[in-house]
């Protein structure tokens, strides 16, 4: 029964042809066309940009950010990057990656949002659109449908019980999370799948599911193997609960990596982290926030190592809503901001530079006098990573994929020229 | 109506206004469907009991003694490290915290299957969620069921208004939110702290926080098209300062210098904190008053045409239909801004809306009324509470874990993921597997469904090659997964 080949197979032989046959016509990969992999990490909440990026040689950051702020040197350091860059002292390994050019990072950026709302500003970021709703599906799920078609055509995958709003839309994708089927027999399995055959939503949702339950058992089969580093490296001093949480998103991202290294998998992946909504306490070097980024830090080197030799073909973006206040709050935490930081890492990426046009931390160069001014369109780097890397079409692109976004052209070069 | 129609109305008023039906209610209920959902509203709501239920003042003073160890502990080593104080108390925390939610989690589930007024319990749980506050953050993990208790079950069915105020002065959504040490720029604390640090350049800036301002005006009231800007948000921020909890701490060498520190764990006013002088919010000013002037702002807040609309659409999606009927949206708007937020009147006005009666199973449950469903339409006991929790978080829905202020969402997209699916399935499996020829798969279906059952369901039950693979297709049946 937990040989989900087994189970495939009986429902190819299946009694219930009808409904089977529908399901099977669904439950193959396409043959992808290209090797590029594309990854998407959101983090729900507002990552702190001037804490996860601090400008250590901007005069102005020192006294904004007060006892948080973070040393250009000492023990606590933060992570040298160019003269006015650094990266905090929890992101280790993408500082390494840095190093081999495979990270790009990018400050003082922003989507169209101007307003302070997680929900709305999530919103645009997933949908892609200039006004909070009004668009109903993502442009990732808009761009996977203009790519080339093969067979049963290109699909995406998202890590989690529910597909976020960045990969609904005319595309089905599938969705994965841990799910404990022992107990379900194939007899009942086909069963259902009959009782759906009228239901065309169920009826699709449970054919995706046992396929990428299939994929998903491999993947972590070969995880298993090399003993699972889930949590390595974020084992500190703290409830165990935020540990969990790490060790969770770290086997996201391993689950990620195994849909994404078959050779016939998905070539688009999405998953997402909440916690980033650091109002009170941030901490600096130490604490709330440098714990969830050893847990990013650690997960996206688990992506690395779990996807071998598909990493020299993987992008991944790793993007937040908007940013946060350039000065503290009343309460050691950040507010609500506008411009925010943004990463890009993988073999693919043209890495190890920091692109920004840095306004600065001058009170008169920061938006309404508060935030850090966002200075490039979120967009423009959507739009380059998905022409260039997956190949998505510029028609497609300003049309469909990003409506409204003519005046905000691809950025150039954030790709590796093979 | 006539007997077709009422059977259908009598499952919609079973399962998509209550939390499914229990064998045997159906026929009792198609008497006069609507006006089983009215009796619900009737009478003073009903208060949970349970093993190991506490208040969330006992909770928060037994925490804050917990700190006040921690931080004499730190004085005692004088060169000792805040943050390692810090860290030893949030490690202590969840050992006073985890039995409490584990039982608050109990005591809700016991309630939701067990209960006679499924529609009340059904409004009550909406406004927990519109009020969220998510137990991922820790310092609310022990203390956010007792939120429901005390603030939002005693004013379902009273009006807006005391329902706002009772919520936003909780000290789990004050802890949620951050608001408790939230200081006014000009407070006299500010001004104490400024003095003393002065010169030094450590000095702490006082400042406020605005977290709780924003999201009672973009979630809780107005929404976020409700027409407000950041400048409302701020001047917000700056008229609840001071709203806090009693006890010492945050800090209390500001604390001795004015005021009382309240009782240890309750909502106190904290008027050191607080930024003084009149405000103008969204047009009007507010005097200043101390507390009342915070209070005044929310009571106007309450009243305006925005909430009502906002929060009437909420109800409307989540009673009716993922994409709200405008007219039913409307009905309830109207009777809220007529009857000055009195929730019965707005809750009337719902059900008499003919759109929510006529198009059956047109909403997909979440996982935990799902759960509820399964477990009153089996008739099943719930004394296991290590099976509660695993249930809750197996279908992805966490007792009070929606993850942000906004709370969980509430329409059939959010929910019906393939994976997702598969969990429910997996689920009800095992649960069947456990139940075995106990319960009748082809008893039931009728009795639970009512009029909503199909022909292919009742095929596939009565085909069944056991009871419990019976049970397995009635509970993961389409019509069972929606309502």
């Amino acid at each position: 029964m937990s040989d989900p080949l087994t189970r495939r197979r009986f429902l190819e032989a299946s009694l219930f042809a009808g409904a089977t046959s529908f399901a099977c016509a669904r439950l193959s990969f396409a043959a992808a066309p290209t090797e590029a992999r594309f990854v998407f990490v959101l983090l729900r909440g507002a990552l702190d940009g001037l804490s996860a990026v601090p400008p250590v040689g901007d005069p102005r950051y020192p006294a904004l950010r007060g006892q948080i702020a973070l040393p250009k040197s000492g023990a606590d350091a933060a992570l040298h990057l160019d003269s006015t860059f650094a990266l905090h002292p929890s992101l280790k390994f993408m500082h390494e990656r840095y190093a081999a050019k495979e990270l790009a990072v990018l400050h003082a950026v922003a989507t169209p949002y101007r307003e302070r709302s997680h929900f709305d500003g999530q919103n645009l970021l997933e949908s892609g659109g200039t006004r909070p709703h009004e668009l109903q599906s993502g442009w990732l799920n808009r761009a996977i449908a203009s790519l080339p078609k093969s067979g049963a055509g290109e699909r995406g995958v998202a890590l989690g019980a529910n597909v976020p709003l960045a990969m609904r839309g005319p595309v089905e994708v599938a969705s994965w999370s841990p799910t404990k089927i022992a107990t379900l027999d194939d007899e009942t399995l086909a069963r259902i799948t009959d009782l759906y055959a009228r239901d065309p939503l169920l009826s699709r949702r449970l054919a995706d599911a046992l396929e990428s339950d299939a994929i998903a058992k491999e993947a972590q089969a070969a995880a298993n193997e090399g003993e699972d580093m889930a949590g390595e490296g974020v084992v500190e001093r703290d409830a165990g609960q935020r540990r969990n949480f790490n060790a969770r998103f770290t086997a996201t991202a391993r689950a990620a990596a195994g849909f994404l290294k078959r050779d016939e998998g998905p070539r688009v992946a999405m998953f997402d982290t909440t916690g980033w909504d650091t109002h009170a306490n941030e901490g600096g070097a130490q604490g709330q926030l440098a714990l969830r980024l050893r847990g990013l830090d650690a997960s996206l080197a688990a992506l690395m190592e779990s996807l071998g030799d598909a990493w020299r073909h993987t992008v991944v973006m790793i993007a937040t809503e908007f940013g946060r206040t350039a000065a503290i709050n009343g309460t050691r935490g950040t507010d609500h901001g506008t411009g925010a930081a943004a990463f890009l890492l993988g073999g693919a990426v043209n890495g190890g530079r920091v692109l920004c046009d840095w306004p600065g931390l001058a009170t008169s160069a920061l938006y309404e006098g508060r935030d850090l001014r966002p200075t490039r369109d979120l967009r423009a780097v959507f739009k380059g990573i998905l022409r260039d890397h997956l190949g998505v079409a510029g028609a497609a692109l300003e049309h469909e994929v990003f409506p409204h976004s003519s005046s905000t052209p691809a950025l150039e070069g954030l790709i590796l020229q093979t | 109506m006539t007997a077709t129609q009422n059977s259908i109305a009598a499952a919609i008023a079973l399962n998509r206004f209550g939390l499914g039906a229990r064998p045997g209610e159906l026929a009792s209920v198609e008497k006069d469907p609507a006006g089983w959902l009215r009796q619900q509203l009737k009478g003073s709501p009903p208060v949970l009991s349970g093993e190991g239920l506490e208040s969330s003042a006992d909770t928060l003073a037994q925490v804050l003694a917990l700190r006040k160890d921690a931080v004499e502990a730190r004085q005692a080593k004088k060169q000792g490290d805040e943050e390692a104080a810090r860290v030893a108390a949030a490690l202590k925390l969840p050992a006073i915290y985890r039995p409490k939610y584990i039982a608050e989690t109990h005591a809700r589930f016991a309630h939701a299957v067990g209960t006679d007024r499924p529609f009340l319990e059904r409004l009550t749980q909406f406004w927990t969620n519109h009020f969220a506050v998510s137990v991922d953050k820790i310092v609310v993990l022990g203390i956010a069921g007792a939120m429901e208790r005390e603030a939002i079950r005693p004013n379902v069915t009273g009006h807006f208004v005391d329902l706002l105020v009772a919520v936003e002065k909780h000290p789990a959504m004050i802890l949620y939110l951050d608001n408790q040490a939230s200081v006014g720029p000009n407070s006299r604390a500010a001004g104490f702290l400024q003095r003393r640090g002065g010169g030094q350049g450590g000095g702490r800036k006082a400042d406020i926080n605005e977290n709780l301002a924003r999201e009672i005006l973009e979630l809780h009231t107005l929404g976020v098209d409700g027409g407000y800007t950041q400048a409302d948000v701020t001047t917000f921020a700056l008229a609840i300062s001071g709203w806090s909890i009693g006890g010492e701490g945050p800090n209390r060498r500001l604390l001795r210098f004015g005021g009382g520190s309240g009782k240890p764990g309750e909502f106190h006013f904290r008027d050191v904190l607080h930024e003084p002088g009149a405000k103008e919010l969204l047009g009007k000013r507010y005097a200043d008053g101390g507390v009342k002037q915070g209070e005044s702002i929310l009571r106007d807040l309450a009243m305006r045409p925005e909430t009502a609309r906002h929060v009437c659409t909420k109800l409307a999606r989540h009673f009716i239909a993922d994409d709200p009927p405008g007219a039913a949206v409307e009905r309830m708007t109207q009777a809220w801004l007529a009857h000055r937020g009195s929730l019965p009147k707005v809750y009337e006005a719902l059900l008499s809306s003919p759109e929510a009666w006529s198009q059956p199973l047109a909403k997909f449950k979440t996982p935990v009324d799902y759960i509820y469903s399964a477990y009153r339409g089996l008739a099943l006991p719930v004394n296991d509470k290590r099976r509660t929790l695993q249930s809750f978080e197996a279908l992805g829905q966490r007792n009070l874990m929606p993850g942000s202020p906004a709370g969980w969402p509430d329409t059939s997209a959010d929910w019906d993921g393939s994976s997702a699916l598969l969990k429910r399935i997996a689920w009800s499996d095992a649960l069947s597997q456990r139940m075995g020829d106990a319960r009748n798969a082809r008893e039931l279906a009728p009795q639970l469904l009512g009029a909503t059952l199909g022909e292919a369901t009742t095929r596939a039950v009565a085909r069944a090659e056991s009871g419990a693979q019976a049970l397995t297709l009635l509970l993961a049946s389409p019509e069972f997964m929606r309502r």
